[in-house]
């Protein structure tokens, strides 16, 4: 019963700090609220015994995404424009959300041992793993050794976005890049 | 911020410990919650939290711009490299148990290089990211005159170089 005041009450925080961001304008404040988002998350993957994904989401939505939002806000107006509702994305985002909570009844309950993903590699990973690889935290065995291609591509991922990143507002070549084809512009022009 | 000697103070307080947490988080990662992921994030926070609390320059002085691509590429590297380990002692990419003598042992030191290859991308991408876009603000607004000035001057020079051409 506690476990169902607590699950319920988390859920309907965040369902509460996901509606005041909508309706907020402020930006500064929508960012603050995101923060508390990702903390609420993390402590409702905490009640759920994910501690390791409730502290990527505290460290990472909490912690560096907040200060990176707050950062990229220092660059643009502190007000969100103002902007009616346009029906056809408001009705294609309620029938969405309609069909997944249709969806959501046909999802085995939550524990249930006879899921299909809990048979199918998972309890070769939950047994195997103390002899195999010998790490008490089958998260991080999981991770870094059954599946150590998946965190490579994940590495990958985070190395082709920065740079990604670098290379559109990293000023490592754009200035001289960018006179140049200004230059050549107006010679083509000329 | 560095006129308050409260955030000054604490600041100087909690990135020694902030840093040191990373790192247990990294390597402790094997037998509690966490990983090259979330060390990676924290171990960026703290030269994060130096920066917004020192300013940009001294920020940029404990993190050179060079960090960024060596850090970004060398964690990459590292795992690759961790992979390719397997494979010149005959076995699969990736495959950890002829890394040592015995597979447990193998398997630990693949973790631990493959967790450290993890955080090290991330820490030189979480910097990278918050000096990069720290950087266009002060760029906009904050920059030091010099430092303006310098890149005031830096676009136009190259034209006139293409002139002399």
């Amino acid at each position: 019963m506690s476990g169902f005041l607590v699950n319920a009450s988390l859920i309907a925080l965040l369902a509460l700090i996901a509606i005041l961001a909508l309706r907020l304008h402020r930006l500064f404040a929508v960012v603050m609220l995101s923060g508390a988002f990702s903390l609420v998350a993390a402590a409702q993957f905490v009640v759920l015994d994910a501690v390791d994904v409730a502290f990527t989401e505290a460290a990472v939505g909490a912690g560096i995404s907040t200060v990176l939002a707050l950062a990229t806000l220092s660059l643009v107006p502190a007000e969100e424009k103002p902007h009616s509702i346009s029906l056809v994305p408001a009705f294609l985002a309620t029938l969405t959300g309609l069909l997944l909570a249709v969806a959501v009844t046909d999802l085995p309950n939550f524990g249930d041992p006879k899921a299909p993903i809990h048979n199918h590699v998972a309890p070769e990973y939950i047994i195997g793993s103390e002899q195999a690889i010998g790490v008490p935290n089958i998260v991080t065995s999981v991770l870094a050794s059954y599946r150590s291609f998946d965190t490579f591509g994940e590495t990958l991922v985070v190395f082709t976005a920065a740079i990604a990143v670098l290379l559109i507002i990293g000023g490592y070549t754009r200035a001289p890049r960018r006179a140049k084809g200004k230059r050549k512009g107006s010679q083509d022009a000329g | 911020m560095q006129d308050d000697v409260v955030i000054r103070v604490v600041a100087k307080v909690m990135i020694p410990a902030v840093m040191l947490f990373a790192l247990y988080v990294q390597f402790h990662g094997d037998y509690g919650p966490g990983g090259g992921f979330q060390a990676g994030v924290i171990f960026a926070s703290a030269f994060v939290l130096n920066a917004v609390v020192f300013g940009l320059n001294k920020g940029r002085h404990v993190w050179p711009a060079h960090y960024n691509l060596m850090g970004i590429c060398g964690g990459v590297l590292i795992y690759g490299f961790t992979g390719v380990a397997g494979m010149a002692f005959g076995e699969n990419f990736l495959s950890f148990n002829v890394l040592a003598d015995d597979p447990i042992a193998g398997q630990h030191l693949g973790i631990l290089l493959v967790e450290f290859g993890v955080g090290l991308t991330v820490a030189a991408v979480m910097v990278m990211l918050f000096f990069t876009f720290a950087g266009r603000l002060s760029h906009n607004r904050l920059l030091s005159k010099s430092d303006a000035h310098e890149r005031r001057l830096a676009p136009k020079s190259s034209p006139s170089k293409e002139v002399t051409k």
